[in-house]
């Protein structure tokens, strides 16, 4: 599979993507300069976490004019994946290819920790590996990730099924104490009406080795790569 | 713009004195300077930049092993072999005096800059410690300044994409109103993308690449070389710069970017007396000259006079000789990531550092000779009085402990002991995706992968990468310095080396930030000599050359002096990836054994000079603190790796503050999976062996070497006997097990459960700062 990995200037955790899709898991992974209007032929689209543009203005606000963004639009209406991590997922919400806005989180820091997850649905290209019930640990690392929508976007979010990730604390309940930064209903990733847009606060690609506490982070990426192989498979039958 | 004209005051005001003034005219051929050259001569000849007061001093660190690559002095980092062709380069440096002032910006720009030294030398920044030292918190001043302190660490390691994985933070009154902020920075390298920070090659092109020069930060080098006062701290604002990690960020991609396109025959950054430095120096270590028109600099206001525009702080610049010929690869490069530049100088073979503003040349003055021929002051040194009365002291008059557990309760609980969570939260620890043990343990580890690596376009094979691990720890206890400066130094070394060892690196260098008060007081110019004595012999006894390091002076405000803070971080390698060794117990009914001798019966105060317990339980900062003796940690340290390497030993957690109580205390608690949610790992502990001890010294008192491990239970005869075969005492104490610590002397026995040890411990410092 081929992975295209964004490149804004700003970009911090984009090595870091590269180095999981290809070391880790073998796919292909490149990286896309920011002022490129073409993906090439990117099977899946990874927008990486950093300080696009230094968060200036507001987090994500900027890079959703670069070039290449635009490119992004066209291939997520086509039905192409698209996963954004951190800053990436803020980048999506300021482009409107996720609903929903994070804004500073509730004690005004900065939290990188590890948190766990729960995913009420794995029924997305994004969640599909996830065993029910299992709570995946992997850290989050960020200033403004407390997750605001109104009360009907929420309420499409529950009846459509679009919250993919929440904070949950060890026992799998989703508790204040559990919830990092403020997120309304613990939600730490969603998805487009479509499912094939998602984003998320965590960072999945920083729980990839074993070697570095944990790899439940892979189960994302494993659910992308098997929803995409599975595509192709019906594609081809 | 008319120049002020040079008056005694004027040159006063630039912190010269007579005789440098003189000095300074003598360079200059019998002439008087000009005002942009008065200015120049003042920041290089400051302190910070020149060392002229801790020259004769830096001189007596171990500095040479074969594993140099780029040693002490020579460069804007030193650089060290880790085998496979790779190196290498980190450097501490403090931002003391900014902080004081601005503690947001100030600790934020003490980060860029030290970042900025990094990728200077061609390596690839990859981890950032601090160690940070500040009054007592239940004063709002301190909290204040802790808080922006850590916020402005954060915001600019968080953005610029680097881990802070590791640190330390004392409290202590002495701090008060001058807090100590030391920033260290690692980054990675080839053997063969060492840059150097010279004017090589005449005729060469002089680029000036990064943001618009701006008239903040003015001077900002001569502002750290004087006592901090109010009233120099008021007028002084000016001189702390504002830091971009987000531009910082682009400088850096870029500078690695041409760097492997092997156009660039110099770089070095901007940072303490900006272009000011950076000219000068880089001539000066390529024996050439430079000539520069201040007209083509960048400028963010209009009308700056040469003075502000040599002398400006302004941040993430940096200076590019760019092999002629290859000016257009500068223009893709920069261009590319939109970041400012421009030519603005030649290297020239006059030896001279020639400016001109406007046609007209404001400054010539020899390269070498202002960078290299700086005053050096040998001052005068004098064995503070204070020092009798500490010695005198004994534990006659002081009550042993009553309630073991309450007091370790107090101990684990004193913010200096506490857990630093509320500070590490705060910073990105994990990004680039190679924390192996972030902050919480002894030491950080941090697996280098291909992509710590600069690219390299002329040389893809390289890009084949072994993983390697490395440990960083960064160590001082003031409290031991300014109770005994040689013993102090030599413990902080000895503890960075300890907890190296704990988590299985050996060491391979370190780097140094002496924090010190006015040198010209002989008592406290004492306490620096004595304590980089002790340092230096550290050095030599654990085989870590310094590397290179920082001075920052005058740290001392209307209330008195700092405690001597010669801070020590220092870097180790390990072998193979399951040698990386972890504090907290493992397993329930694993074995806890004590290596190293339980209480120095030979100290008449027991390990309990200087100790934590004596300064929180009795209020009482006094007596000698435990002696250090080299050759007893040398051993330990060789042997406790040696027994890492055997792959028995499931935790490792060194004694210091708080003594053996607290180190297993924190063996049993320290471990975390997630967010609230400590995993919580009983213990029961047997000292009734132990007898004719006072109870304090054993359980809190900080006799040196000790390390507390845990291995299986069928293995722990087999690890006492290698310990003691490899000459280190070695005993077992106790089982790991329960939910509580329970620790059995002659004295009676104690219990606490370890969810009221942790919860001081965790808290403490958020409960402070809420």
């Amino acid at each position: 599979m081929n992975f295209a990995v964004l490149q804004f200037p700003g970009s911090n955790c984009d090595q870091d993507a590269v180095h999981v899709l290809r070391n880790v898991l073998g796919h292909t992974a490149r990286l896309v300069w920011h002022k490129d209007a073409s993906l090439g032929d990117a099977d899946a689209v990874i927008v990486p976490g950093g300080f696009s543009y230094g968060d200036y203005l507001r987090t994500g606000a900027i890079a959703r004019f670069s070039p290449v963004m635009q490119a992004v639009k066209q291939f997520a209406d086509k039905g192409g994946l698209v996963l954004g991590i951190c800053n990436g997922f803020q980048i999506l919400c300021e482009a409107n290819l996720v609903p929903g806005a994070l804004v500073r989180n509730k004690s005004l820091q900065f939290r990188c920790e590890n948190v766990f997850l729960k995913s009420p649905t794995a029924d997305s290209p994004f969640t599909n590996r996830i065993p029910a019930g299992k709570l995946v640990r992997v850290p989050i690392a960020h200033g403004e990730g407390s997750y605001f929508a109104d009360a009907e976007t929420l309420g499409q979010l529950q009846a459509n099924n679009q919250i993919l990730w929440q904070y949950a604390d060890a026992t799998g309940e989703l508790t204040d104490g559990a919830n990092p930064n403020g997120s309304q209903l613990n939600i730490a990733g969603v998805c487009n009406a479509r499912r094939n847009v998602a984003g998320l606060m965590p960072h999945p690609e920083r729980a990839s080795e074993k070697l570095l506490g944990s790899d439940d982070g892979l189960l994302i990426f494993r659910s992308m790569i098997a929803w995409f192989e599975n595509q192709a498979k019906a594609k081809a039958a | 713009m008319t120049e002020p004209a040079i008056t005694p005051e004027l040159v006063a005001k630039h912190n010269l004195t007579p005789e440098e003034y003189a000095h300074a005219k003598e360079i200059l051929g019998g002439r008087e300077p000009s005002y942009t050259e008065l200015g120049i001569f003042s920041v290089m000849w400051s302190e910070h930049c020149s060392y002229k007061n801790t020259k004769p001093l830096l001189k007596t660190f171990p500095t040479k092993s074969p594993k140099i690559l780029v040693g002490a002095g020579e460069e804007n980092a030193g650089i060290i072999d880790i085998g496979d062709d790779l190196a290498i380069a980190f450097k501490i440096e403090s931002h003391n005096h900014p902080s004081a002032v601005e503690p947001f910006q100030g600790a934020a720009t003490g980060v860029g800059g030290i970042v900025r030294d990094i990728f200077t030398m061609g390596a690839r920044p990859i981890a950032a410690l601090n160690s940070l030292r500040f009054g007592e918190l239940s004063n709002p001043e301190v909290r204040r300044l802790f808080s922006g302190v850590v916020s402005g660490i954060a915001h600019y390691g968080n953005c610029f994409g680097i881990p802070t994985i590791a640190g330390e933070v004392y409290f202590d009154k002495s701090y008060e109103g001058n807090p100590l902020v030391n920033a260290f920075c690692l980054g990675v390298l080839r053997h063969d993308q060492i840059a150097r920070g010279a004017a090589k090659g005449i005729g060469n092109p002089v680029f000036y690449v990064g943001p618009a020069t701006g008239r903040d930060g003015l001077a900002g080098a001569a502002f750290a070389s004087q006592d901090l006062t109010d009233e120099s701290a008021q007028q002084q604002r000016g001189a702390v710069q504002v830091g971009d990690p987000f531009m910082e960020k682009l400088v850096c991609e870029a500078c690695l970017e041409l760097l492997a396109t092997g156009c660039v025959a110099g770089i070095q950054d901007m940072g303490a007396a900006g272009l000011t430095c950076s000219t000068c120096e880089t001539a000066a270590r390529a024996g050439t000259g430079i000539e520069i028109e201040l007209n083509k600099v960048p400028q963010r206001v209009p009308n700056m006079s040469s003075y502000e525009i040599m002398l400006s702080e302004s941040q993430e610049r940096m200076l590019i000789i760019v092999k002629k010929g290859h000016e257009a690869e500068v223009k893709r490069i920069f261009d590319k990531w939109d970041l400012p530049w421009a030519e603005v100088g030649v290297v020239t073979d006059t030896g001279r550092m020639v400016v001109r503003h406007n046609g007209k040349v404001v400054a010539d003055i020899p390269a070498k000779k202002i960078a290299d021929e700086s005053p050096v002051y040998q001052r005068a040194s004098q064995e503070p009085a204070y020092l009798k009365e500490v010695r005198a002291f004994r534990l006659e008059g002081i009550a042993d402990t009553k309630s073991p557990m309450d007091d370790l309760k107090k101990l684990l609980a004193w913010p200096s002991i506490a857990s630093k969570n509320w500070v590490y939260r705060q910073y990105d620890h994990m990004v680039r995706d190679n924390s192996i043990v972030c902050p919480g343990s002894d030491a950080a580890v941090l697996r280098i992968k291909a992509d710590c690596v600069p690219q390299c376009e002329s040389n893809p094979a390289a890009a084949k990468v072994p993983d390697k691990f490395i440990a960083m720890s960064v160590d001082c206890n003031g409290v031991y310095v300014y109770l005994d400066p040689y013993e102090g130094g030599k413990a902080a070394m000895a503890e960075c080396c300890r907890n190296l060892a704990c988590s299985g690196a050996v060491p391979l260098g370190a780097t140094d930030n002496l924090n010190m008060a006015n040198p010209h007081k002989p008592e406290l110019f004492w306490q620096m000599q004595e304590s980089v004595r002790g340092l230096a012999d550290g050095c030599r006894a654990f085989n870590a050359p310094v590397t290179g390091g920082n001075c920052s002076l005058y740290n001392q405000n209307p209330s008195g002096p700092i405690d001597p803070t010669p801070t020590v971080a220092v870097v180790g390698l390990i072998e193979k990836p399951e040698h990386i060794t972890t504090q907290w117990f493992k397993d329930e009914g694993d074995a806890i054994i004590l290596l190293g001798t339980p209480v120095d019966t030979a100290d008449p105060i027991l390990g309990l000079g200087g100790s934590a317990y004596l300064q929180v339980i009795h209020g009482k900062k006094t007596g000698s603190p435990p002696r250090c003796d080299l050759d007893v940690a040398k051993t330990l340290h060789t042997s406790l790796l040696g027994l890492i390497h055997t792959g028995d030993i499931k935790s490792a957690h060194d004694c210091s503050d708080g003594g053996l109580a607290a180190a297993l205390a924190e063996s049993c608690i320290s471990e975390l999976i997630a967010k609230d949610t400590p995993r919580l790992l009983g213990a029961t502990v047997d000292l009734s062996e132990i007898k004719d001890v006072r109870l304090d010294a054993l359980l809190f008192g900080e006799t040196q070497s000790r390390v507390v491990i845990s291995t299986k239970a069928i293995n722990a005869t087999k690890v006492i006997e290698r310990a003691k075969l490899l000459g280190v005492p070695a005993v077992q104490i106790g089982t790991v097990g329960g939910d509580k610590l329970t620790i059995k002397t002659s004295a009676g026995e104690f219990s606490a459960p370890l969810t009221e040890l942790h919860d001081g411990w965790w808290n403490s410092i958020a409960r402070a700062m809420a």
